[in-house]
């Protein structure tokens, strides 16, 4: 104000300064933009408004999460349910028919196997990809769930068992089972356990076990008791197939003395109480599809099991003519996607063959 | 300042200045390539090296380092600066000051340390623990007395735009700091503390914090640099001062209640989110009043643009400042945060503002302050600026698209559902889809730490009193005259 008699005009705008003057800066007069002043003007508009239509300023109430309610009766639980409605209704439509159907009427039923495999997928690799990787093909220490070889079971009944309590989980129901730990137990010397690792080694060869080593005799006496006498596993006890080159751990030499060593004691959570019962479902669906399921419902012998893995590919199309496998188990050649339709497709073959 | 007579004390203390500025190159540098080594770790995760140089402890030492060490510098160098020379008054206490230098380092120091060793309180830019806390607190103080102190015996009747602006800054952050930092320690010999508020409390006086930190610390603080360096540089008035003072003040009363836009769709009461966001909102045009004054300031002089680097940096920052305070208040409408919030989207508009804004108003004012702090006439090279300018340039594009596209990719990845309900993609799939943005972020990073590099050489060169003579030709001819320029 004193400065009164400072103002100048600025010869290159023509406008007037304030005055004043620091370190040789000074500072014009010119007015605030118009259309900033009203852009801001606007903004406050739209805001009061906001506040009368939305939850927006504290009350002494605790009503409202303690404050105004604002005219839409619009809360943030309200949004989240609305747009769970949404994706709810979207799962409803088959739930429904989902929930009673059997593992057989899901098979056969084309738009239920669809909506299982697609919930299994997004279950799958929400919660089981961190182990068995994200196409289900495994690491070491967790199984391929893609191949044949399956430690607890293959079939529907066996997968679901193993996701709802899991392996060594700690629930009451799970799959349970202990290898000896040889060498650290001192059960074996590191002779004997050299000469069991050889003819572990040997079981997978393409020469074949030397029933006649001294590791064959280590291997009756202490490992067939789980592992079976042909070496080719026991699912009751989750003992792996030793005669298939199929390794959980690694099939060198290192990690078999490890192996046998140590001991192995893999861990699977159950799911139980974590994922609901049409989840599980979803999943056990998803998992057999992956490319190893075996026969929905049938009985497998131990020994079938072993042939059909050597002759998976047309074993499936001689299963689609008897009358004990249903046609499912073409799902063995389609990893990932169950094909429904070449499912149905061979029915109908079925179908066409029991008509001739 | 050609008053300056030499049997008196030198008019300005610009000793602690030139430490400042010195810090600010130095941590700048440091901060840069703390960034783009986390960049790197994200796009490469075997670059993690457990537990000291993990992400988890270098993302606060990067962040610190660019906010509180390089930002910090830039701001105590300016404003000192700044306040002596429009106040026509040396700083309040020359020991006071010095102090507020080796204090703040100090405080650099033991933060850093603590977040390598795995010392932090958890809360995003307050993480330093409560013994770092009452050190700051005590610089802080000093801080304030040394500029408030320059301020009340200033010769000039009228205090500058600027030192309004680091006036507010000053007592703002002190004001954030003690409030979000209420903590008792386990004990007196333990580096852990608890915050006295917990839940979601304590999260609402975090992010009123740490919005805050951004509003004041590194908007307000740096407005006030702009007040004082884009005028000089560009040597013209500044354009409105009523436009100063409405935006000065509606700044400071808005931005304070914006912070809960941090804590949309969480455990926070919705009249508490929906009031963050419509201050967002409002904020918008008193946020554009500085890039409007700052912008207009040209008005008359926009050629100098053509041949001024030193110019173009502050002009680059401006319409940073501009781009990003639009942006903030776009993302805390909450339509819009339903999809950009958690994701990088967020990462990208804060490096706009970081990068663009405040790297480059500190460039430029960098750039002005060092030939005249060392007593040179001219800057080493000239070209070297320009080169800064643009290798700088592209970094920050690289890295803001890069983030931009990441961040929207993501959101909608996240919030994807298939026609039968289920989630579309799983976390890790959008992972893997991210990577080579990460690698892009990266790329630009290097670009922007390069720039940095070359300033750093550019002033190593200046202050020897070394010119690129092929740049002068002028001084070619007239050699040895220039010290009589």
């Amino acid at each position: 104000m004193s400065d009164q008699h400072n103002k100048e005009i600025d010869k290159v705008t023509g406008v007037e300064t304030t005055g004043h003057e620091w370190d040789g800066l000074k500072e014009l007069n010119n007015p605030a933009p118009r259309w900033w002043v009203y852009v801001w003007i606007a903004t406050i508009i739209w805001s009061i408004g906001y506040w009368v239509v939305y939850p927006a300023w504290p009350t002494l109430s605790h009503d409202n999460q303690g404050g105004t309610q604002g005219s839409f009766g619009w809360t943030e639980y309200k949004e989240l349910e609305a747009s769970q409605a949404e994706i709810v209704a979207r799962q409803a439509q088959y739930l429904a028919k989902f929930e009673s159907a059997s593992y057989d009427q899901i098979a056969n039923d084309p738009e239920l196997n669809a909506f299982a495999v697609a919930g299994g997928n997004a279950l799958f690799k929400n919660n089981c990809a961190t182990c068995h990787g994200s196409g289900g093909q495994g690491a070491k220490g967790y199984p391929n769930l893609t191949d044949n070889d399956w430690l607890w079971g293959g079939q529907l009944a066996d997968i679901e068992q193993t996701i709802r309590y899991g392996i060594r989980s700690g629930h009451d129901e799970a799959r349970q089972s202990q290898m000896p730990a040889f060498g650290k137990d001192e059960l074996l010397d590191k002779e004997e356990i050299d000469s069991v690792v050889d003819y572990v080694l040997s079981l997978s060869s393409d020469e074949g076990p030397d029933a006649s080593s001294a590791g064959a005799e280590v291997f009756a006496n202490n490992c067939a008791s789980c592992h079976g006498e042909k070496g080719t596993g026991g699912r009751d006890f989750g003992a792996p197939n030793l005669t298939d080159a199929i390794w959980l751990y690694g099939g060198d030499r290192e990690t078999v003395y490890e192996t046998v060593y140590n001991a192995r004691s893999g861990l699977m959570p159950y799911w139980e109480g974590k994922l609901d019962e049409n989840a599980i479902r979803e999943l056990t669906v998803y998992v057999h599809g992956l490319g190893g399921g075996e026969g929905v419902g049938a009985v497998v012998e131990e020994e079938e099991h072993a042939a059909a893995q050597e002759a998976a590919p047309t074993e499936a199309t001689e299963a689609v003519t008897s009358d004990d496998a249903p046609a499912t188990e073409s799902n063995i050649d389609a990893p990932a996607e169950p094909s429904v339709e070449e499912g149905v497709e061979e029915k109908a073959v079925t179908d066409d063959t029991a008509a001739e | 300042m050609s008053t300056t007579t030499s049997d008196v004390a030198p008019r300005y203390n610009d000793d602690v200045v030139r430490l400042f500025t010195i810090a600010t190159v130095f941590w700048g540098v440091v901060g840069f390539a703390a960034g783009v080594f986390i960049a790197l770790q994200l796009a490469f995760p075997a670059l993690n090296f457990e537990p000291y140089l993990n992400f988890g402890r270098l993302r606060p030492l990067h962040t610190s380092a660019v906010i509180f060490a390089f930002g910090g510098s830039a701001l105590f160098a300016t404003s000192y600066y700044v306040v002596q020379r429009t106040c026509q008054t040396r700083l309040f206490s020359d020991g006071l000051a010095l102090f507020t230098f080796w204090g703040y380092q100090f405080f650099i120091v033991i933060a850093a340390l603590g977040y390598v060793l795995g010392v932090t309180q958890g809360k995003e830019y307050a993480e330093p623990e409560w013994y770092a806390d009452l050190w700051l607190t005590v610089v802080w103080v000093a801080y304030l007395v040394v500029f408030l102190g320059t301020v009340i015996k200033r010769k000039e009747p009228h205090i500058y735009v600027a030192n309004w602006f680091y006036l507010a800054f000053i007592i703002t952050v002190a004001v954030l700091h003690l409030g979000n930092n209420v903590e008792i320690p386990v004990s007196l010999t333990s580096a852990k503390s608890y915050p006295v508020v917990s839940g979601v409390q304590s999260a609402m006086i975090q992010w009123w914090y740490g919005h805050n930190a951004v509003g004041f610390f590194l908007t307000a603080g740096f407005l006030g640099m702009m007040y004082y360096f884009v005028p000089k540089q560009a040597n013209r008035p500044v354009y409105s001062y009523r436009l100063s003072i409405l935006h000065f003040w509606s700044l400071i009363f808005i931005y304070i209640w914006a912070g809960p836009h941090h804590l949309h769709y969480t455990a926070l009461p919705d009249w508490a989110q929906t009031l963050g966001m419509t201050f967002s909102i409002i904020l918008w045009m008193p946020s554009w009043g500085g890039m409007i004054n700052g912008m207009m300031t040209l008005s008359g002089a926009w050629d100098k643009l053509r041949t001024d680097p030193v110019l173009r940096f502050m002009i680059i920052a401006v319409a940073f400042y501009g781009m990003s305070t639009f942006e903030g208040p776009m993302m805390s409408i909450k339509a819009v945060n339903s999809l950009s919030h958690y994701t990088d989207w967020t990462i990208g508009h804060v490096h706009s503002g970081a990068l663009g804004w405040v790297g480059f108003i500190s460039f430029g004012a960098l750039y002005y302050l060092v030939p005249k702090l060392w007593g040179r006439d001219r800057l080493y090279s000239l070209k070297l600026v320009n080169v800064h300018l643009w290798v700088a340039t592209i970094g920050i594009v690289l890295y803001i698209c890069a983030m931009w596209v990441s961040g929207i990719m993501q959101g909608l990845m996240w919030k994807s559902y298939d026609s039968m309900g289920f989630l579309e993609y799983s976390f890790v799939e959008t992972v893997v889809e991210m990577h080579i943005f990460y690698v892009i972020r990266a790329m630009g990073g290097v670009l922007y730490l390069t720039g940095a590099l070359i300033m750093a050489y550019n002033f190593i060169k200046t202050v020897k009193g070394e010119v690129r003579r092929s740049e002068y030709p002028e001084m070619t001819a007239q050699k040895g005259t220039e010290a009589l320029a």
